[in-house]
């Protein structure tokens, strides 16, 4: 009787359990989806940035045409006069998923516009993340674990600074996607189970959609089934969960049209199939041992040694011969870069621009993952006791990605979820360990403490095991008969439970010093939550669209990018190009629906060099470059007035190298005095002449007398000047955004005649030449 | 030294054809499967090699299909094996289940990769 009651006890306490960490988990997903909405508070439902803007036009075709439409897009309103294959080079992930929900939205009557679906998919999909950590970190450490991992990446903020609304960007997805792969992966190799594999290389396939840093799973798994295989730990679990995904996940990666063949090509795919071909192997040397008797099996592994060695051989000759007959060995620039820190800057100008592919400092490691630094390595330790195949995993994650966040600060990104998983298996640990010290030292509640304990299965055990021996008081025989219950169920956990107990007596803490560490954890944890509050409130939500500033006199709102572009797409001809920095093209075209030169997509080198050669020439060769382009205006930002720092003129230096790389007359020490940049009245006359400065600074004088420059904080070098060959046609209120017309060819002939009159003919011909070398599209 | 091998590898061969003989049918059946399938992947490969790998997405469904077909099987025997103490709980029927599915989603892929 007495045994039935306290078996109905703790299945009442599971149930209760369940439903408290459902509810748990439904709080989580709140917060994680609240906490981004601080930049929709404090500015307004925009979408950020740059990419974003490209992913919401893709998102509105994709709604408006459907999806054959959108596979076969030809843009032309990109990359003029090259255009782009939308539909074949975009991660098509992100689209698909917000295209799904407006279409699921809009179905069930609820008539959302595709900005508003496009804004909140990010924060839609953190709480989704936050879930699938709390499923992997269960499988890896159990559900308390779990929770406080949860609770973790709900708030990261290095997480919080990609996802917040408006910043529709692929990682908004693709992090819910590696998180649920891995997640699927470990339950797999947990349970053995063909269904879960089959879910796993679905879930491969979605991330493979979603963003280009799937090799990271690619090339992580592969990694761990090794290191299971090295250590000793393969079984046959082990083969299903990696042969299966292997197989499917490449055909599904096939599937999609900016992978495609690469799947099988390239070389960040080759070590799966290596590993492939490994677990193949060991496979059967395990089968064949468990049917062999050992003297025999013995015989046979010299036998197979000598001739598995000589295919072996044969077999990597093979693989290194397909490698090197691949072009650039089969990698791909931003991967050579991930290996080789130093790649980038020595070879290709236009990865190292970008500020996110730049190596990290160590502050960004403080303010995008604060104290989870801290308390990784007590996960890792807490990973090790006792290491299963599932936390060497997670072992195996954080060491990958602590590289590669620091190879590149945008992978930052990629070492969040395995730093909250860490942390919150540190934290869950030490919970552990110290309410467990406080519940023995506590006469009180001891009987709480047993029923308490009761519910955990072979800590349980432990548990009550030492405390019917340190007092033996009735209560201890009121549980014997549902322990007697619970032997019989689990004899072979009463084996370890006797080492177990010692471990466990050791693990003991004095009362006031658990107390005392439980409320610095407490501390520690608050902590953590004002900071990911303040850096989710401030630090993060800028849209970037939108600026603000606070003064003496209040608050000041800077509007003027969608000023500019939408005096772009009401005063100018639908048909009409519009140069920029590639860094403006999304918005460009998103916003104005304009044509433009070259945009954030940065596929063609030579193109982007192109504009930089025109930015960085004086005026009567850029008008010449422009207008063989066909450009008609030409935009700038310029944040001298309001002093916005990410302006052209700081950008300037990259336009210089990228240019300089394709067109060798450009040269960037003729920008420079002395190794210095500057603008004031000690820069070079090539600078002070070249068409970026002329367009950034025309009528700047103006506009306080000094013409002192805000973000550089001189006065400009060279003043008062004329435009010979643009004409200023608009800008914005505070000067941030100037856009300029080319103006018409002037009398051609006379000026034709002048030339070849004063130059004999062979030069001109030569020079003719030369322009051509120096301008493609001539 | 030749002749003591070539005599180990007769003994070796002699107990593993004994011990495969001791395996049950139906895993039999399977391993026949999985060496079907792996021939006929190998026959694709030859064929490849001797006339190109043109239509490029053709020869690795084609050979894909028969590995993953393969893998799948071997997935199954693991699962179905009677001696395999870690699948004591898993039902065969779920086994073969779970077999068919993996098996529909791989074909339903293919089928789509083909062109």
């Amino acid at each position: 009787m007495a045994a039935s009651e306290t078996s109905n006890g703790t299945a009442l306490r599971y149930a209760f359990g369940n439903v408290l960490s459902f509810f748990i988990l439904l709080l989580i997903g709140v917060l994680a989806f609240s906490i981004r909405l601080f930049s929709v508070i404090k500015y307004e439902s925009v979408i950020h940035e740059f990419d974003p803007y490209f992913n919401y036009r893709v998102t509105q075709y994709l709604t408006k045409n459907g999806i054959y439409d959108f596979w076969n897009w030809f843009d032309d309103r990109t990359w003029y006069p090259l255009g782009r294959v939308i539909g074949g080079t975009v991660y098509p992930g992100l689209t698909l998923t917000a295209g799904t929900l407006y279409w699921i939205l809009n179905s069930l009557n609820i008539p959302l516009s595709v900005e508003t679906v496009c804004v909140f998919t990010a924060p839609i999909f953190s709480a989704f993340a936050s879930w699938a950590t709390y499923l992997l970190t269960k499988e890896v450490k159990g559900a308390g674990a779990g929770l406080t991992a949860a609770v973790l990446l709900a708030m990261v903020p290095s997480y919080i600074s990609r996802s917040v609304a408006g910043s529709y960007d692929n990682e908004a997805v693709a992090i819910f996607a590696l998180i649920f792969t891995f997640f699927l992966y470990i339950k797999t190799l947990n349970t053995g189970s063909l269904f879960y594999a089959t879910l796993n290389a679905i879930a491969y396939f979605y991330m493979v959609c979603s963003w280009g840093g799937y090799t990271f799973i690619i090339n992580l798994i592969p990694m761990h089934v090794l290191l299971c295989i090295v250590t000793g730990r393969y079984s046959s679990r082990l083969y299903i969960a990696y042969a299966p995904l292997v197989v499917l996940g490449t055909l599904l990666a096939s599937l999609v049209p900016v992978v495609g063949f690469n799947a099988v090509l390239t070389s960040e795919h080759f070590g799966s199939f290596l590993v492939f071909i490994i677990i193949h192997v060991m496979a059967l040397v395990y089968y064949i041992k468990g049917i062999l008797s050992p003297k025999m099996f013995k015989v046979a592994v010299t036998l197979v040694l000598s001739i598995g060695l000589v295919v072996c051989c044969a077999v990597i000759a093979v693989l290194v011969a397909l490698v090197a007959s691949s072009p650039t060995k089969g990698w791909s620039g931003r991967s050579l870069s991930l290996l080789d820190p130093t790649y980038a800057s020595k070879y290709i100008p236009i990865i190292a621009s970008v500020s996110e592919h730049q190596p990290p400092t160590w502050p960004s490691y403080f303010m995008d993952i604060n104290v989870l630094a801290f308390l990784v390595p007590a996960g890792i330790i807490a990973c090790f006791s006792p290491l299963s195949d599932a936390s060497s995993f997670v072992v195996l994650y954080i060491v990958t990605s602590v590289y590669f966040s620091g190879v590149m600060v945008r992978l930052m990104l990629v070492l969040a979820p395995a730093a909250c998983i860490m942390s919150g298996i540190a934290l869950s640990a030490s919970f552990d360990v110290f309410t467990r010290s406080i519940k023995f030292q506590l006469p009180g509640v001891k009987g709480n403490s047993q029923v308490d304990a009761g519910y955990t299965s072979s800590e349980g055990v432990v548990v009550q095991n030492e405390v019917a021996k340190t007092d033996k008081n009735e209560e201890a025989l009121k549980e014997r008969p549902s322990k007697k219950n619970r032997k019989k169920e689990k004899e072979h956990l009463e084996k370890p439970s006797v080492k177990a107990q010692v471990k466990k007596r050791l693990l003991v803490l004095p009362f006031e010093a658990s107390i005392i560490a439980i409320l610095l954890l407490i501390l520690l944890g608050a902590f953590y939550v004002v900071h990911s509050v303040w850096a989710a409130a401030e630090a993060y939500s800028a849209p970037s669209i939108v600026l603000t500033s606070y003064s003496h006199d209040g608050l000041h709102v800077f509007d003027d990018f969608r000023e500019a572009y939408s005096w772009l797409s009401h005063n100018t001809e639908v048909d009409d190009k519009v140069a920029s920095w590639w860094d403006y093209g999304y918005q460009t075209t998103a916003m104005a629906n304009r044509t433009v030169i070259v945009d954030n997509n940065t596929w063609n080198n030579t193109h982007i060099a192109t504009v930089g050669t025109a930015m960085s020439s004086p005026e009567k060769a850029a008008w010449e470059i422009f207008d063989s382009l066909d450009v008609k205006y030409v935009l700038v930002v310029f944040g001298g007035l309001v002093g916005y720092p990410s302006d052209d003129i700081n950008k300037f230096l990259w336009m210089v190298r990228i240019g300089g790389g394709v067109f060798p007359h450009i040269k960037e020490p003729d920008y420079l005095r002395d190794g210095q940049y500057r603008i004031d009245s000690q820069a070079t006359p090539t600078m002070l002449n070249c068409l970026m400065y002329k367009l950034s600074y025309y009528r700047f004088v103006e506009t306080d007398g000094k013409a002192f420059d805000r973000v550089r904080r001189t006065e400009i070098g060279k003043k008062h000047f004329k435009l010979t060959h643009f004409e200023e046609v608009f800008t914005t209120h505070h000067w941030m955004v100037r856009i300029y017309k080319l103006k018409p060819q002037k009398n051609r002939i006379r000026g034709k005649a002048k030339k070849s009159r004063s130059k004999p003919s062979s030069t001109t011909s030569t020079k003719r030449s030369e322009t051509q070398r120096k301008n493609p599209w001539h | 030294m030749v002749k003591s091998t070539s005599k180990d590898a007769h003994a070796l061969f002699h107990s593993l054809r004994s011990a495969y003989a001791a395996t049950p049918t139906n895993l039999k059946i399977i391993d026949l499967y999985v060496v079907f399938s792996v021939f006929t992947a190998l026959i694709q490969v030859v064929y490849m090699a001797i006339v190109g790998s043109f239509p490029f997405n053709s020869f690795l469904s084609g050979v894909l299909s028969c590995i993953g077909t393969a893998v799948l099987a071997v997935c199954l025997r693991i699962q179905v094996n009677k001696e395999n103490k870690e699948f004591k709980d898993l039902p065969p029927e779920r086994a073969f289940a779970d077999f068919v599915l993996c098996n529909l989603v791989l074909h339903l892929v293919i089928m789509n990769f083909l062109g």
